[in-house]
């Protein structure tokens, strides 16, 4: 099966889960499982709180990388649809930063695929973070 | 021969520069490359070891040979964070 119909996209405006999730959904399959990572609050030195998140990416390469890992999925599970949306730009403390949802008959093989697909990105998608705090002071994740 | 630069997050804001061209001799590899980077921009150079390499959108090691037109992006550590 060809993965011409997968949604893969980074974005600068907000994700709709709501509509990532209508989007995979598919007659056949009879599961759907999501994954949404959201930026996370979280506190610093001397009480300053994580206000937000920018992100920026490398978007050839990271397009190029969804694609790869969404047709190794494919090889390995019965996948109907598949979708892995990626924010760019700012990312309020507990707003999505990357959805990922993918349907399949049965429920095992979505939550596996959805599993596999999200370590692929926290391992090596050409996404880059810096934290922006409280005081406005702000630092590249490394 | 030309090879463009490219760099991002922590080394785009160090080096102050988004992308570039080298000029290098044929058959420079990625190893040699990175250091004309770090002569170029003193503020990366303590950097580049650490730093990971891709050469036309795929993850290439020190020991790849560059060709004219390729496209050389420093790939500083991935967003990530923990599982």
């Amino acid at each position: 099966m060809s993965g011409e119909d997968d949604l893969i996209r980074l974005q600068a405006e907000p994700i709709d889960v709501g509509a990532v999730v209508g989007w995979v959904s598919d007659v056949d399959g009879g599961a759907i499982a999501a994954f949404v990572g959201a930026t996370r609050r979280q506190g610093g030195e001397e009480g300053k709180t994580l206000a937000a998140l920018d992100y920026e990416a490398y978007e050839q390469m990271a397009l190029g990388q969804m694609r790869q890992w969404a047709a190794r999925a494919r090889q390995q599970w019965p996948i109907r649809k598949l979708a892995i949306v990626h924010r760019t730009g700012r990312v309020e403390v507990g707003r999505p930063s990357v959805a990922i949802v993918v349907s399949t008959p049965h429920r095992a093989q979505a939550f596996e695929a959805c599993h596999y697909l999200i370590d692929a990105l926290k391992a090596e998608l050409a996404v880059w973070k810096k934290e922006v705090w409280s005081d406005g002071n702000s630092s590249w994740v490394d | 021969m030309n090879v463009r630069l490219k760099m991002f997050a922590v080394l785009k804001e160090r080096s102050g520069a988004a992308e570039a061209e080298l000029q290098l001799p044929q058959g420079t590899k990625v190893s040699a490359a990175l250091e004309q980077i770090g002569r170029r921009f003193p503020g990366i150079a303590d950097v580049l070891p650490k730093a990971a390499v891709a050469v036309n959108l795929n993850y290439a090691g020190r020991d790849t040979v560059l060709h004219d037109g390729d496209e050389l992006a420093l790939i500083p550590p991935v967003s990530g964070g923990r599982a």
